[in-house]
């Protein structure tokens, strides 16, 4: 016989809902199944209304970041048997608005995104390869930017980060990540554009290193890293500020 | 009603629409270009390519080669003029990316690396790890935001074309987030939406692959050409379908039976080749249409293994060891163990055939335009003409970039040249669609959405599966007919104008429903075996009736039309189509005989 879990669910539909309000489902459910699965099933059979972002079922796209029981995860790799004998609480990804249900308006990460100039800006002296060929890239110089470009842009390290819950003004963690990343790339020649947005107050000294981005990262690409290396640049970058004005 | 206005709208932000967007951008930037999604453009479906993209590189490659593997892969059916423009522009395309920073796979000398692939002679295929396809769009998308010319309308979903005096001259969307209904005016339309392969129940694709910007052109009179060619991907994980790239097998993976027999060398694909060093087109090199075929003929022999998702045969890739899957297949070892448990440094991987790819799609011509004037199309929602009855792994995700680049290309010239429409004519046309969307939302009715779209998948499977026959097609034919008929008193609940997904999965049903029924009819008519459309009561290809493509035409009172064009060889005349050592002699036949020539 399958098992069953009792799945509570946020709700909050804008045009009827003064305030969020919540409703639990019973879901028989197989070893193999996701918590994605088990929304989905919650929706086809008792909730037809029940909206959220979902996908490509296998953790890249990025659409089903949700909390469960608290935690920022991936709908679709969050499995239920990792819950045997528990309930479940499901609410949408804390510290962004709430459009509808569990769908939450990612429009300020999105526009963070956009801000910090995340391509390649080319670089003055290094000549242009030309349409047939490739810039020299050796692996350990992708390495050094490689695991930063691993972000599937899904906002759980903005729900898990105690300072963009304070000031909405905050890079935050995965922008300041894909900042890191072109920043780090051989073939880019924009560091210092983007690291006035490094520098200012909402840059990387409004991180007080607490690393939990990096513990629910679903994608292993550790944020805070990126960041602690960010304000080593951005301390250098002050130091030689100083120094020139000596001059 | 909001009303916008653009010169070029293009629907669709996976990597055919964000090419496309950067073409028009760069080709003249005072056009005003809307990027178009249902989705934010890193959730498209490009995301989930894992293997890698085609572009001859290596010095014993050559672009005659590549063609000859595409023209031959596609069982002939390919436009051979289409192909030759393809080859040419693929490796410039993938350098292009590079110098937009994706971050491909390199040599120990910082230049590119290429892996083998199934049906391709020589190795040429590009990769960054084992997430290709998420590099390209998120590179793509990140590029994109550098164009001040181009406008994002992210999560809008297209309700319909508009047209007038039978030219395309806009779009009606319905902005998800905001409830507020938007037209979009616009000179020409690319539409790039991806395949239509959530027709089946078990596939590799996401959620949003429900083949809505198909349904648009066919529904406006534009051909669907080729449908009946789907393909199946053979090696799928069980229950899921998540997709174990073909990029394991170029690696060195193998695939195995109950009995722990390499058996693809039963089919045509032998010898069979020493554990860890693949060879092209042989065994676990073989195109997909062929290595899903195995496995059912496998399946029949009672040769799979069974486990409680389902029969399976094994993907074992042990012998590659640890540190080389790690570098070169991180997301494989990550997807196996969180999905079915296993990691793949330890044990071999259950894998099935599962649907991956809709080869055919919206009629174009070289250049991408459809026949409705101003209508372009390109990515897997178009047929252009480059993967005939079969598409080989790893030429799909160049060709969105390939001819992504054309679509944007092509209609932002086609806009510098043509006038918006007229403001009354298409609001009206705007309302009338936007009324028609929303009177499904009753909740009067009694049919339940997730009821017919499974019942579509299932018949789907059962009837036009790896392989069909007359009475299996015509079973899954009145199964759809008899959906469709459901589908008029389907149940809709929810009224809001907020990211309705009540309302909006019923509307995507409604399109593959459509879409479903070009893909059976095709199948119907087509009365001979080629490529991944495999009968079992006409076993062999037949050129001279059908050396042709199917056009499924759209008919809003019942069945589709379908009739035939005519395919454009040019310097390869179709011949038998073989694999491993067959291969190998039948080179050698032909370069004997033309040295006897001479």
């Amino acid at each position: 016989m399958a098992d069953k879990m009792k799945i509570t669910v946020l709700r909050y539909r804008p045009e009827q809902d003064e305030q969020p309000w919540t409703q639990s489902f019973e879901v028989e459910y197989t070893h193999e199944m996701s918590l994605l699965e088990a929304l989905n099933v919650i929706k086809d059979t008792q909730a037809p209304e029940l909206s959220f972002r979902w996908s490509c079922r296998m953790a890249i796209c990025g659409s089903c970041g949700m909390m469960v029981n608290g935690t920022p995860k991936l709908a679709c790799k969050t499995f239920l048997r990792d819950y045997a004998g528990q309930e479940m609480l499901i609410e949408p990804l804390a510290n962004f608005p709430i459009e509808r249900d569990l769908v939450v308006d990612l429009s300020d990460f999105i526009e963070k995104l956009e801000r910090i100039k995340p391509y390649i800006i080319p670089k003055e002296d290094v000549p242009y390869p030309g349409e047939r060929r490739e810039y020299i890239q050796t692996p350990k110089q992708l390495e050094k930017y490689r695991q930063f470009s691993m972000c599937i842009n899904c906002g759980i390290c903005y729900a898990a980060c105690p300072q963009y819950k304070l000031n909405k003004e905050f890079i935050g963690p995965a922008a300041l990540t894909l900042l890191y990343r072109y920043n780090e790339d051989s073939r880019d020649g924009g560091k210092a554009e983007r690291m006035k947005l490094v520098n200012q107050d909402s840059g990387v000294w409004s991180c007080t290193f607490v690393g939990y981005c990096s513990q629910v990262c679903p994608k292993g690409v550790d944020p805070a890293s990126a960041i602690q290396l960010g304000k080593v640049e951005s301390a250098k970058d002050y130091l030689i500020s100083m120094f020139k004005k000596e001059q | 009603m909001d009303i916008v206005k653009a010169d070029v709208a293009i629907v669709g932000a996976g990597g055919a629409g964000l090419r496309a967007a950067i073409a028009a951008a760069e080709l003249n930037p005072d056009l005003n270009v809307a990027l178009i999604s249902k989705v934010y453009p890193m959730r498209s479906h490009t995301v989930a390519a894992e293997g890698g993209a085609a572009g001859v590189v290596r010095d014993d490659d050559s672009l005659d080669n590549h063609f000859v593997d595409t023209v031959a892969g596609g069982d002939w059916l390919c436009e051979q003029d289409v192909v030759e423009y393809f080859v040419e522009h693929t490796t410039k395309e993938l350098y292009q990316l590079e110098h937009w920073g994706c971050p491909w796979s390199r040599k120990p000398d910082g230049r590119i690396n290429v892996r083998p692939f199934g049906g391709m002679k020589v190795p040429r295929t590009w990769f960054a790890a084992d997430k290709t396809g998420f590099h390209m769009l998120h590179t793509l998308f990140q590029t994109s935001i550098k164009y001040p010319s181009i406008k994002r309308y992210d999560e809008h979903f297209v309700l319909d074309l508009l047209v007038e005096d039978n030219q395309v001259k806009g779009v009606i969307t319905l902005d998800l987030q905001n409830g507020v209904t938007r037209l979009i005016k616009a000179k020409s339309v690319i539409i790039a939406t991806g395949g239509s392969n959530r027709c089946y129940r078990f596939n590799t694709n996401g959620g949003i692959v429900t083949g809505d910007g198909m349904a648009l052109a066919y529904r406006h009179g534009v051909p669907l050409r080729d449908m009946e060619f789907v393909q199946y991907h053979p090696t799928g994980l069980p229950g899921c379908g998540v997709l174990m790239t073909e990029g394991c097998r170029g690696e060195g993976g193998v695939l195995t039976n109950k009995d722990g027999y390499r058996y693809l060398q039963d089919y045509g694909l032998g010898p069979e080749t020493p554990l860890g060093h693949p060879k092209s087109k042989y065994m676990e090199l073989g195109p997909r249409d062929r290595v899903s075929q195995a496995f059912w003929q496998e399946q029949k022999k009672g040769r799979t293994i069974k486990t409680h998702l389902g029969d399976v045969v094994n993907l074992d890739l042990r012998h590659l060891g640890a540190d080389y899957l790690h570098e070169r297949l991180p997301f494989i070892c990550e997807l196996a163990k969180a999905y079915v448990g296993v990691d793949p440094v330890d044990a071999p991987v259950p894998v099935r055939p599962t649907v991956h790819y809709t080869m055919g799609g919206i009629e174009t011509d070289g250049k991408t335009a459809t026949k409705l004037h101003g209508l372009y199309a390109a990515g897997e929602c178009a047929s252009v003409g480059i993967h005939g009855a079969n598409r080989l792994g790893s030429n799909s995700l160049v060709e969105t970039v390939v001819f992504g680049r054309v679509a944007g290309e092509e209609a932002a010239k086609f806009a510098m040249e043509n006038e918006f429409g007229s403001d009354d004519v298409l609001e009206k046309q705007a309302e009338n669609s936007l009324n028609k969307a929303l009177s499904i939302i009753d909740g009067k009715r009694n049919e339940s959405v997730a009821d017919i779209r499974n019942e579509m998948g299932d018949a789907m499977e059962e009837g036009i599966g790896i392989y069909r026959d007359e009475e299996s097609i015509k079973a899954t034919i009145e199964k759809l007919t008899a959906l469709k008929e459901r589908y008029k008193n389907i149940k809709v609940t929810d009224s809001s104008t907020i990211f309705n997904t009540d309302w909006l999965t019923a509307i995507e049903l409604g399109f593959l429903l459509g879409n479903a029924e070009a893909m059976a009819y095709s199948a119907l008519n087509r009365k001979e075996s080629r490529g991944s459309h495999q009968r079992l009561d006409y076993v062999e290809r037949n050129d001279e009736q059908f050396l042709k493509h199917s056009l499924a035409t759209y008919n809003p009172d019942g069945a589709p039309s379908i009739s035939y064009s005519s395919v454009k060889i040019t310097k390869s005349q179709p011949a038998k189509r073989v694999y491993g050592k067959a291969a190998e002699d039948a080179e050698q036949a032909k370069k004997a005989a033309l040295a006897a020539n001479k």
